[in-house]
This record gives structure tokens, sequence and C-alpha cells, in this order.
């Protein structure tokens, strides 16, 4: 078991690596990067710890996080569904399938299903226009997706995190 | 070691959607089954660029590009090729025969036959993870040749001899750039490589650096030793995984190599590149933002001057050039400033990266030589509009860009010419648009983008997008007012005279392009509440047709109960209770539904 303490060293040896670099406070933005990569958002926490660790008022840090919009500020989903809003994608009716998601899970871009499933997010171009309209599921690319296929996609994962619930209470 | 065949495999991010690595796995099995294993190397690539093909494969000898190869067919296809030595003809893409000018590899396929490859000129054909690779096609030549045989100020001569021009959209003349850092008597000086690539709808600069990224570093490193830098930096998006795997691989074994770090080459020369990475904000591609981002600050522009060149990271003078125009450099110096500047147009030398996507067969990333038309391009490399549809727009520049239309079709492709046919040659993205296209809801989306990246810092971007959005969006709406069209005008003028940076000045190009040449279709929107591409779905009326079998599909899923009727019989849409969800539509299996 990994505990809040491990969490918390393991951020101040990351932050300890660049402490003999010049410019040691440039890497505020790397170690945002990190937090969200261990934790999959930038919790207060962590920023009161950074800003201790690297002599960097809080209101700075939260200033840096919340113009950012790759930081998640409030905790993610199992399944991060970004529907790619770029131009290639959005002229092949993209919005339709994000108004799809948004119907099934009930939710809005950038929240999470109460049940911590899903996150819906949107991303920009993901470099696979040839295919549009795309998303992408946890760093998956799924090419020419139609609301049908969608819905059925996100059936499937539900169902699958059903069964593993009931064999996990076995 | 010498291998008898080849196997490449495109490992780009179109590509890669089946299971990285699942494709190169069965061609082992297959190679190994036939004990060819180890007379073959199997690498994976970047993009070829021929991405509505993918996944696409190449095997040698014969040069042979496969398309659409699967993990059903591959193994099929490997032993037919190499195994009996005959082609697969059903997977060949061929309509389009191989060409590729730097080492003839391909012959002439009209994908690649008006295209010439220099920036992207091993992407899709060296293994991007393996240095010999690079060293192969004259990799680190060119900076070898500048170590030992050229003066910094011989370099700057060469780049603004050549007449490279910045790629990243403003087309600042690379060498005169070069030269005003150079100028700057500084000991510490910074070489910035932006690969933030903003446009929201092109990946030029991504597959650049997934599919050769040695290129971009050896291009840097020649840029440092012109103007006297030591430290290089890689600006690029953290949403782009694959390029900064292969990026930190490449840098890597560089350094092993001696080409970076202390004393490259035994010169006395020393340089060494870090990567900073971005963290999804359009505004930070431009430079003096990008800057405040890498020293860990939001990244808003400040006023310039003073330019980055004498004030940059750091307060130390910094040069800043995009991905593409770093990958120029090595090839100029190569194969010299005179040859490069033999090719394109009288202002604009060498050649373009474009993402071409939208309403167009060949969608993917096309390099052509400047003076290209975009009838060219459209119809000849990218093959025209799919199923017979008609040409409508195409929009260039992305968010800071502008749209060209039917009669713009021969404009040749520079800066000057894109500039004055109302666009702009922007970083590369190109969107074909058909009849199926609403202009003011494609306004709409560029405006809503910008709307979104603006920094707040200045009052005219912050404010005047969002009350330019307002109108736009109660226009597609179906709430257009009289006097919006020349409001969004008047704001949008002003807008672009009083901003920062150049994301205010151009966030309403595409708003006020698209009034240009599509004035009508702004007008029936506002007077006549008509949106005559449907797109604009408040503004449209649903109705049952004769089609209608009476299945009561649509009374079910009508959130509203405006669908009635009785079954077996044609129903009917209660109009004031419909709010044009388009739910019926899309369940509906006899098209008995019409939208107008
Ligand atoms: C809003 C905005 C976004 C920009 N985005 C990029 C970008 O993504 N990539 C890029 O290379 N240049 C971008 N630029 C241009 C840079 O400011 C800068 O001019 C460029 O990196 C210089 O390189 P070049 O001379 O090689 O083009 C952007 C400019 C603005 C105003
Ligand atoms: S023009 Fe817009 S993005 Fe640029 S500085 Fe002003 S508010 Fe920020
Ligand atoms: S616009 Fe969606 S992948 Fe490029």
């Amino acid at each position: 078991m990994i505990t809040e303490k491990d969490k918390k060293s393991a951020l101040l040896e990351f932050i300890d690596n660049y402490r003999e670099k010049d410019n040691f406070e440039s890497y505020l933005i790397a170690v945002l990067h990190r937090v969200q990569e261990v934790n999959g958002y930038v919790d207060e926490a962590s920023m009161d710890l950074i800003a201790h660790a690297m002599g960097i008022p809080t209101a700075r840090i939260y200033g840096v996080a919340t113009f950012y919009h790759f930081f998640n500020l409030k905790p993610v989903g199992k399944y991060i569904i970004s529907v790619c809003m770029g131009t290639a994608c959005f002229v092949k009716g993209a919005n339709a399938i994000a108004d799809k998601i948004k119907e099934i899970l009930n939710i809005e871009t950038g929240e999470t299903t109460k049940d911590g499933l899903f996150t819906l997010q949107e991303a920009r171009c993901l470099g696979a226009c040839g295919q549009a309209p795309v998303l992408m599921i946890n760093n998956k690319i799924h090419g020419r997706m139609t609301p049908k296929k969608t819905a059925d996609m996100i059936k499937k994962i539900k169902r699958n995190a059903l069964k593993q619930k009931v064999q996990g209470q076995r | 070691m010498y291998k008898e065949y080849s196997i490449i495999i495109c490992s780009g991010t179109s590509c890669q959607k089946g299971v990285p690595g699942e494709l190169t796995e069965i061609a082992r099995q297959v190679l190994l089954k036939h004990g060819l294993d180890q007379k073959t190397k199997i690498s994976l690539s970047g993009c070829l660029g021929m991405c509505s093909k993918g996944p696409v494969m190449i095997i040698n000898p014969g040069y042979t590009i496969y398309g659409k190869v699967d993990a059903g067919n591959i193994g099929k296809i490997i032993e037919n090729h190499i195994v009996h030595k005959k082609e697969v003809t059903e997977h060949v893409i061929h309509e389009d025969h191989l060409f590729n000018r730097f080492y003839s590899i391909f012959g002439d396929m009209d994908f690649f036959g008006k295209q010439m490859r220099i920036a992207l000129r091993n992407c899709g054909i060296i293994d991007p993870d393996d240095i010999d690779d690079y060293l192969s096609v004259r990799g680190y030549e060119a900076l070898a040749r500048v170590l030992t045989d050229y003066t910094p100020a011989q370099v700057i001569e060469q780049v603004k001899l050549s007449g490279l021009r910045g790629r990243g959209g403003a087309g600042f003349p690379t060498g005169i750039k070069w030269e005003l850092t150079a100028r700057e008597k500084e000991p510490v000086k910074y070489v910035i490589c932006n690969a933030d690539e903003g446009d929201p709808g092109a990946f030029m600069d991504r597959s650049a650096v997934e599919g050769d990224p040695h290129t971009i570093i050896e291009g840097m490193i020649i840029g440092g030793y012109a103007v006297g830098a030591k430290n290089g930096i890689v600006y690029i998006r953290a949403e782009y995984p694959l390029a900064i795997k292969r990026l930190e691989r490449a840098i890597a074994s560089a350094r092993k190599e001696g080409l970076l770090g202390d004393n490259i080459l035994d010169t006395q020369f020393c340089f060494d590149i870090e990567i900073r990475l971005g963290a999804g904000a359009f505004v930070c591609g431009e430079e003096t933002a990008l800057i405040q981002s890498i020293e860990g600050f939001r990244g808003m522009p400040r006023p310039r001057p003073p330019y980055p060149s004498v004030k940059g990271l750091f307060g130390k003078p910094t040069l800043i050039n995009n991905v593409e125009t770093w990958a120029n450099i090595p090839v100029i110096i190569l194969d010299g400033a005179e040859w490069f500047s033999s090719i394109g147009t009288e202002k604009s030398k060498g050649t373009k990266v474009f993402a071409l996507a939208g309403s167009i067969k060949n969608t993917g990333l096309i390099e052509v030589p400047m003076g290209t038309t975009l009838r060219e391009i459209i119809f000849d490399v990218g093959g025209g509009i799919p199923e017979g549809r008609k040409f409508k727009a195409v929009q260039t520049g992305g968010p800071s860009g502008g749209c060209l239309v039917e009669s713009d079709l021969d404009t040749r492709i520079d800066y000057e010419s894109l500039a004055a046919a109302g666009s702009m040659m922007g970083s590369g993205g190109m969107i074909v648009l058909d009849e199926g296209a609403c202009m003011v809801n494609i306004a709409r989306y560029f405006l809503e983008f910008a709307q979104n990246e603006s920094c707040g810092k200045c009052t005219p971007c912050r404010e005047g997008t969002k009350r330019m959005l307002e109108i736009l969006t109660r226009i597609t709406e179906g709430n257009g007012m009289d006097g919006d069209i020349e409001k969004l005008e008047r704001l949008g003028r002003m807008i672009q005279k009083a901003s920062l940076c150049g994301l205010g000045q151009s966030a309403p190009n595409p708003v006020l392009s698209t009034i240009a040449k599509f004035r009508s279709e702004y007008e029936e929107h506002v007077i006549d509440r008509k949106c005559r591409a449907a797109v604009c779905t408040r503004m449209l009326t649903y109705e049952i047709n004769g089609k209608c079998v009476g299945c009561t599909a649509c009374v079910k899923v009508c959130p509203t109960r405006a669908v009635s009727g009785v079954k077996m019989n044609v129903h009917v849409i209660d109009q004031s209770k419909c709010i044009k969800c388009g739910a019926c539509y899309e369940v509906c299996k006899f098209k008995a539904i019409s939208k107008q």
C-alpha cells in the first residue's frame, strides 16, 4: 500500500532532483505535471507542499495550476473520455458525439460521473484527423465514431466494470 | 548490420489506433516461422502522411507501400511479399506511385507527385528511435560540416541566403532572427524549439517530432552554434506523449554519441537540450507567453520590444523557432542555400507542410513547394472532395486565419498571396469544407476557441471576443438581430487593432473573413432565420413526410412528446412542442423525417 506519507516524500524527492539546476523555480510546471501523473489531479495538499519545498507562494501555484487547461483540479474518473474538438473532428460532427456522452452519463465537459467511472474532457486535434471524428479513452484512440458507436462503447465499459465489481465481491 | 529485407510499420498516432506493437509482433512471428527473422529488419516509423489509408506498412525490396494493414492481413502480406515474392495487389497503395526526392525511394505517386519532402524527408522512412537509421540518411553530416568548416557568421549567411522564413505562422526571415540574436553580447543565450502546436486542427509538428526527432535536434545544435548559445529547450505540449518519448530517447542517444553535451564531435563547442512541457494553453505558442511558461508562470504575453532576441528567457537573448523551421536547417547546410532558394516563389522559399483534413479524400500530412496552388493541393494531392459533393471553402491558418473560396483556388501558396487573398499561411492547418458546412457555424467554432484561450490580460481580447461570441451564438440559434453583422465587423476590427498579442489581433479573422466571403449566408441566418446547410439545428424545422410507416420509433424517443400518431399511420410533429433535438431524425429508419 502506498500511504499519503510515501506520496509526500516521493514528491519532495522529485522536487529535490531539480534543486541544483539553474532557475530552480521555473520547474514548477514540471512538478505539477508529476503530481497529476501520480494523483490523477492536482490537489491542494500537494500545492501547499510544493509551496514550502520550492519557496513559491501557494497563491501563485494555484494561479499557474488554474491557468493551464491540462491540469485537473478535481479528482478524475477511472475512464477519461476525451472527445476531439479539433477542427477536422468538429466539421465531421464531434458535437453530436459529445452531446451523446453528456446525455448518457448525465455530466458536462470537465465533470466526473457520481460512480467515479467516467470523466468527460475535450481535446484539441489528436493527430488522427484522417479518422475524424475521434475520441480517446484513457489514451487509446478510437476513430470514425458515431453517436451510436460511442453509446455502445460506454455500455460495454459499464458492463465490464459491473462484472469486475461482482467478481470482486465474491 | 545489413539486412536483406526490411519492414517499416507506421506508428504515427493515426496508425497506432490498434494495439501498438501488435502488428510488429505478428510480423516477427511470421518471419520466425519462415526462418527469415535474422534477415529482416522490422522498424517502426513516424507518419508517412497517408493517414486516411493507414495503418501503412512499407516492405523492401520494392519499397512497396501497403495500406489498411491490420492484425488479420499483415501475416498474409508479409508471407506473399517476402517469401513468395508476390505483391498483395489489393493492399498496395498505388494509384499514387512511389516518390521521394531525396533517397529516390518513391517513384511517381500522385499523392507524392506534387509533393516535395524537405522538412518531412525522413518521416515514415526511418526508425525515429534508432540514431543509426538517421545517420544512414546523412544525419548529423550538416552539423559536422558546420562545426569544422563554417564560422558562426557563415552559418547565418547561409540561412539568410536560403530565404527560409519562420514556419510557426508569422513568416519572419529566419536568418535575420539568427543574426539579431547572435549580435547580442551576453555569455548566456538560449535556443528554443516551439513545439506547442496551437492550431486545434493540425498536427504537423507532432508528426515531425514523432517521425524524425534527430532532425530537430541537429537543427537546434546548428542554431546554437550560429548564435552562440549553449542551452537548447524544446517546449512541447504535454498532450503529445509519444512525441515526447521519442524526443527524450533521441536526445539521450545523441548525447551518447557525443553529438550533444560538452565538446561536440571533439570540437570546442558545447550544447545541450532540455525538454519542457506545456500544459494546454494555446496562447503559450506565442513567444513571450512561451517564455513565461518555461519560467514557471502563467503564460501571459508581454509587449514587444524588447524582442526575445534581446531579452528573452530568464532575461537572456533567446532564439525561438518553430519545429518545421528547425527541420529545414540541416538540408539547407547539406544541399546548399542556393538550391533551397531555387524552390518556391520570389519571397517564400522552400516547402510548407500542411495537415489536410475535412471534406477531402486523402486526409493526412503533405509537404509541397511554395507556389503550389490551392487547387493542386486540394484536387491533385488531396484527391478532391469525396462522394461527389461540391467544394465550398478552404480554411487555412486555423483560429488566426480565414477562409478562401472557389475563386481563390488558383492562389499560389506563399505568405504574401495568402494574406492578399484574405487568409494566411498560418502554421499549416488546412480544412476543406463542402456544401454541407455552415460558414457561420465554422466562424463561431474558431471564435469560441480563441475566446476560451484568451489569457485575459487585455480588455479588447478578453471582453471583445466574448461579445462577438454572444452575437454569433444568437445568430446561429435563430435569434439574430438587425445590425448584428455590422456590429461583428466593428467589434472585430477594434479587437484586431487594440489587442496586445497575436491571439487577440487575429481572433476576429475567421469571422471577418467569412462575413466578407459569405455575407449572404449570414444575412439568411439573421433575416430569414435559415441555415442553408442545415447545420444550425435550432433554426430547422423537423417534419414527417410520406415515407413514414408509422413504426412509432420517433414517438418513443421524443423528449417533449411532440410527435403523435396512430401505429401504422403517418405521424405528425407538433411544431410548438418541438425543441429541435433531432432525436426522431436519428432514430427513423425510413428517412421519413426531413429537416430544413
Ligand atoms: C496566439 C499565438 C499562437 C502561436 N502558436 C504557435 C505555435 O503553436 N507554434 C509555433 O511555432 N509558433 C506559434 N506562434 C508564433 C510564435 O510566436 C513565434 O513567432 C514562432 O514560434 C517563431 O518561430 P518561426 O520564426 O520559426 O516561425 C504563435 C503565435 C501566436 C500569437
Ligand atoms: S490579446 Fe488576448 S491573449 Fe493576447 S495578451 Fe491580450 S488578452 Fe492575452
Ligand atoms: S481534429 Fe480531431 S484528430 Fe485532428
